[in-house]
């Protein structure tokens, strides 16, 4: 049974993580033709590096993310607080409803959706329309990570600090605030590679002069795979991989002392 | 010593707190001189933590004004209360020292009157060296004077403490009572203790106030409460107590009733006409063979004896069939069980309540 339970495993690692360990060997391959192993080489990265216009996608896409995970972290955070605070208030079910809808939303959808609206207001589409619509993906989640930390909050704290003369915006900076900085922390982390992931959602948005590095991946690939997206694609499974192993050991940090 | 306080005069009139459909607290009405310790007595869920939030301000009040010095607070937030409150669960703030959590309330004042004001607290509740410990790194007794230090720093007028105690081990418990009670003498601020235990309201408290589902049933000092109790939850909550019903027949010039009940007539005091219900402490009454000396026509049969250490108890069965609880000195006569007995007691120790 034992024996079984770990073929289980390993299948299921497998078929997970089989393509993308294949992607990273691969992206050291010295031959220039991706089925062909030729040996070990770090000339791809070499290439990478001298790649300007694969560099200013990275770059518009860090600028991106960076953008719309702020901005989500700050909306989501109101959010989250307004949500477990305010009590029972008219529609507080459909409020949750509507802050969480984003998380299972299809991306076409919301890429679709938020694509009529910025030709509706008219807004040229460019790095500012992929920061709203990225921001909107986030704010989501981070209300989601927040909630669940504000809700676990001992609120006798906050009465103890009221209860000693500090007033409601005082309660908050030096009660509330730290003690929830963790999740905002994760909460922005996630949004940021949530965007840094995002193709179909940019895809929609963006206009000429804005194309996100996974735009650009995906657009050289229709050109035919070369090892130089093997070498960019590992480095962003990598930075994608730090990024969210931070996040949940801030989350898994519940008591900050 | 500690900043000499201005203890305040706290009056609830008509106070009443409605969650929903459940009323948390109704029409309670508490009158608390300057200066003195009240504890609120009563099983959880009677309200009396949700008074304590109601004087401090954590929670509005459906109706009924709260004052303070005759001004009326009712309508000022927790932060402008010259209130104080101890938390049941201390809420120290795990994110600062004990300096910190202990000058929180003090940043009104300038870092070197701050910086003295905490080391005067810290002497205070005996925690000189601690200042720069984080509460997680202290034992519950000296979080819990961590908490008293805190909810002390601001010179309260009147300090609010939820269960104080609760968290603390028996021994820790009893000398901590008498740390209360004496900081409560020397620093003269007005303390309102929440509390379900009674042996504790007894140790610590000037008056006691007992509260059953939201209202405030009775308050006076402990020996009121226990001799005198309003009705048979108080007489039950303050200790063991053996309960008869009956009907007024008669009343002497002295307030001595004759009661009818269905072990005979009983002699009791007390001011009810008519149904009425009779609580005879187990300590004031005597068992003993011989009907000569009885004073009253309780008549019964031992059902067995425990010896307890400092007193013996003995279990009655009375002849309509209930079970009472005689408690003796340790020493005292035992008697076998299912011997015929006489119960007698002085009519001043029996006290009729109303049914």
């Amino acid at each position: 049974m034992r024996a079984l339970d770990r073929a289980a495993l390993i299948l299921g690692l497998g078929f997970l993580y089989a393509p993308i360990l294949m992607l990273a060997v691969y992206s050291f391959n010295a031959s220039a033709l991706v089925t062909v192993w030729g040996g070990f080489s770090t000339r791809w990265y070499g290439v990478l590096l001298a790649d300007g216009p694969l560099l200013d996608a990275a770059r518009v896409s860090f600028l991106v993310a960076l953008c719309a995970a702020a901005i989500a972290t700050i909306l989501g955070t109101l959010a989250a607080l307004a949500l477990d605070r305010s009590g029972f208030f008219a529609g507080r079910r459909a409020f949750t409803g509507l802050v969480y809808a984003p998380l299972v939303m299809p991306e076409v959808i919301t890429g679709l959706s938020l694509l009529l609206l910025f030709v509706g207001l008219g807004l040229d589409r460019g790095i500012l329309t992929i920061v709203i619509a990225h921001a909107t993906l986030g704010l989501g989640f981070v209300a989601v990570i927040v909630g669940a930390r504000l809700r676990g909050l001992d609120r006798s704290l906050e009465d103890a600090a009221s209860d000693l003369g500090a007033g409601p915006a005082r309660v908050f900076a030096t009660v509330t605030l730290p003690l929830i900085a963790p999740s905002l922390a994760a909460g922005f982390l996630l949004a940021f590679t949530l965007s840094l992931d995002d193709l179909v959602i940019a895809s929609f948005v963006s206009g000429p002069g804005a194309t996100t590095l996974p735009m650009r991946l995906y657009s050289q690939v229709r050109l035919g795979v070369n090892p130089e997206i093997n070498a960019a694609s590992t480095l962003l499974v990598a930075a994608v991989t730090a990024i969210v192993l931070t996040a949940s050991w801030l989350t898994g940090r519940n008591d900050p002392v | 010593m500690a900043r000499t306080t201005s203890p305040g005069r706290l009056t609830c009139a008509g106070l009443g707190k409605r969650f929903g459909d459940h009323a948390a607290v109704t029409d309670l009405n508490l009158d608390l001189a300057a200066g003195q310790f009240l504890c609120l007595l009563g099983p959880s869920g009677c309200g009396k933590s949700t008074l304590l939030r109601l004087i401090a301000g954590f929670e509005t009040p459906s109706s009924g004004t709260i004052r303070l010095d005759g001004r009326d607070i009712t309508a000022e937030p927790p932060h402008r209360r010259p209130v104080n409150m101890m938390f049941q669960s201390y809420a120290l703030f795990p994110h600062m020292s004990v300096a910190a959590n202990i000058a929180y309330g003090l940043n009104r004042l300038g870092r070197a009157a701050r910086g003295e004001r905490v080391d005067e607290l810290l002497r205070l509740v005996r925690l000189d060296g601690f200042g720069a410990r984080r509460p997680d790194t202290l034992s519950g007794g000296q979080r819990q004077r961590v908490a008293l230090a805190r909810a002390l720093a601001r010179s309260p007028q009147v300090l609010l403490l939820d269960e104080p105690l609760g968290a603390l081990d028996r021994a820790l418990r009893e000398e901590t009572q008498g740390e209360l009670r004496g900081l409560q003498r020397r620093l003269g601020t007005s303390f309102i203790v929440v509390t379900h235990d009674p042996a504790e309201a007894m140790a610590l408290a000037d008056r006691i106030g007992v509260m059953d589902r939201g209202r405030l049933v009775q308050i006076g000092d402990a020996a009121t409460l226990y001799e005198r109790p309003a009705n048979r939850f108080v007489a039950g909550l303050l200790g063991d107590v053996n309960l008869i019903e009956g009907r007024v027949l008669a009343r002497d010039a002295a307030g001595i009733a004759t009661v009818e009940t269905p072990c005979g007539p009983l002699l009791a005091a007390g001011q009810v006409e008519g149904a009425c219900v009779i609580a005879l402490r187990p300590e004031r009454l005597t068992v003993s063979e011989d009907p000569g000396q009885a004073s009253s026509s309780l008549t019964g049969q031992v059902l067995d004896t425990t010896y307890l250490g400092d007193r013996v108890r003995t279990q009655v069965r009375l002849a309509d069939g209930r079970l009472w609880r005689v408690s003796a000195p340790a020493g005292s006569k035992t008697m076998p069980a299912g011997t015929d007995v006489h119960l007698s007691y002085r009519p001043e120790a029996a006290w009729s309540m109303p049914a």
